[in-house]
């Protein structure tokens, strides 16, 4: 995380960003209920680029016309889940599927300790590396 | 610099405003010329809407000048017999919001009990706020609202259901607009026991009754936009049934009037079926003739129609 400058999690859009405001977040919603898109809210404590699938905050939300209704629940995630990632995600059915578009995270920890490199030492002389999050050491719920 | 400091800029105290360009440049009148132009009588409902249209526009020529008041609260109860034009009324208040920039989207999303109301625990909140999503920005229109209560079931969940409306009506009163619809005694008593719901709706908007020459010039209306009219004489059998269909019982106004109607045509096709030797004109296929009305029931036996949905197994028009 050392090339990285504000030493955070960066998935997703507008994470090399500052944190998007409000009025920012209505904006993008308001980008994706033009289109057309389900827009669901998710979080989860384990920022491991491999955690595709987050918790789902309630259900997606299909066929809203206004984007209050999904700041409210993003407002309602972030005072249940205040020290988690949080991230708003935008799902097209273009392709017959429901498939993310549009994916920003929108509230995460005060302290991101960030992710350390592991060496595996394998056959002969090669070594396998993996990066592994300082913050999983400690059990879920726990982590931030 | 918050948006309270750049109204606050906008302009000085002496400034002079014009509510008459403020008024022609929301578009409002052309809302308002088209409730006149297609909503028959319903005299006191026009008036009302125009109060609250007038409301609108000064409270948005007070923010010119950051005379800040609580934005208005704007929901509202329509109360009426079926048929009198609730549900067109709901629709086009969302348009005149919209215009006056009260709703963002100026969309209507109606609903009934079932829309609302969950089956099992913990299954109202989810579905009533999903549904109070969807009409954000917009218009939530509660239609037999009464229902939602159900006092002789105390294991109702339509209990659950209000709180979450009441909440978000307090809460979210820039988001969202509630009407709530349905026959005025029974609103009563809904509101009787739910004083809180009462409170918080400012506006109670009885939709009166339509005598029998406005239902003409109602289903006039409604042929033009179906490119059909009346004969000369089919016009005043119209009028006479009417006068005779008032009297029955599961009378629903308008609606009376449009199944009516849709049994005329249905009548005139069979008759032009009839006479398929004679060719036909323009005229002959648009014109509905007194014969078509006065085959009618209602004429012949002083009893509801039974050829059509009119009162037949147990469904009211």
């Amino acid at each position: 995380m050392m090339t990285n400058p504000n030493g955070i999690v960066t998935q997703g859009q507008f994470s090399f960003l500052p944190a998007l405001t409000d009025v920012q977040i209505t904006a993008q919603i308001k980008y994706a209920l033009k289109h057309g898109w389900a827009i669901g809210v998710e979080y989860t404590d384990d920022p491991h680029p491999r955690n595709t699938y987050w918790e789902m905050f309630g259900n997606p939300m299909f066929d809203l016309k206004d984007a209050a209704g999904i700041l409210m629940e993003v407002n309602n995630c972030r005072k249940t889940f205040p020290n988690h990632y949080i991230r708003v995600t935008a799902f097209s059915s273009v392709r017959g599927v429901e498939s993310p578009t549009m994916s920003y995270i929108v509230n995460r920890p005060k302290k991101e300790p960030g992710f350390g490199l592991v060496r595996q030492e394998a056959d002969g002389r090669s070594i396998r590396y993996t990066i592994h999050s300082y913050a999983t050491d400690k059990p879920e719920g726990e982590r931030y | 610099m918050s948006e309270t400091d750049l109204l606050k800029a906008k302009l000085p105290d002496d400034a002079p405003v014009n509510l008459e360009a403020e008024f022609e440049a929301s578009n409002v009148k052309e809302v308002l010329d088209k409730l006149d132009r297609e909503l028959i009588g319903l005299k006191p409902v026009k008036t009302r809407i125009r109060e609250i249209a007038a409301l609108l526009l000064v409270d948005r020529l007070r923010k010119q000048f950051a005379l800040t008041s609580a934005s208005p609260t704007l929901h509202m109860n329509f109360t009426g017999n079926p048929g009198t034009g609730k549900t067109t009324v709901a629709m086009r208040m969302a348009e005149i919001l919209h215009r006056l920039g009260y709703a963002r989207e100026g969309h209507l999303v109606s609903v009934t009990r079932d829309d609302l109301v969950g089956q099992y625990i913990g299954h109202t909140a989810p579905k009533t706020k999903e549904v109070i999503k969807k009409a954000m920005g917009g218009v939530l229109f509660i239609d037999e609202a009464y229902y939602l209560y159900k006092p002789e079931n105390e294991r109702d969940y339509g209990a659950e259901s209000i709180e979450i409306l009441l909440q978000v009506m307090e809460n979210n009163r820039d988001d969202l607009v509630v009407i709530l619809a349905g026959y005025k005694d029974r609103m009563d008593k809904f509101f009787h026991s739910n004083p809180g719901m009462r409170s918080r709706i400012a506006h109670h908007i009885d939709f009166p009754d339509y005598s029998a020459e406005e239902l003409l010039h109602i289903a006039k209306l409604m042929l033009a936009t179906q490119n059909y009219r009346f004969s000369a004489d089919a016009e005043k059998a119209f009028f006479k049934y009417i006068s005779l269909r008032m009297t029955l019982e599961h009378f629903a106004n308008a609606r009376s009037v449009r199944n009516a109607l849709d049994r005329a045509r249905l009548r005139q096709a069979n008759r032009l079926f009839a006479n398929a030797s004679k060719s036909l004109s323009k005229t002959d296929l648009m014109t509905l003739e007194a014969e078509d009305i006065l085959a009618s029931r209602v004429f012949v036996e002083g009893k509801l129609d039974m050829d059509g949905d009119e009162g037949s197994d147990g469904v009211i028009d």
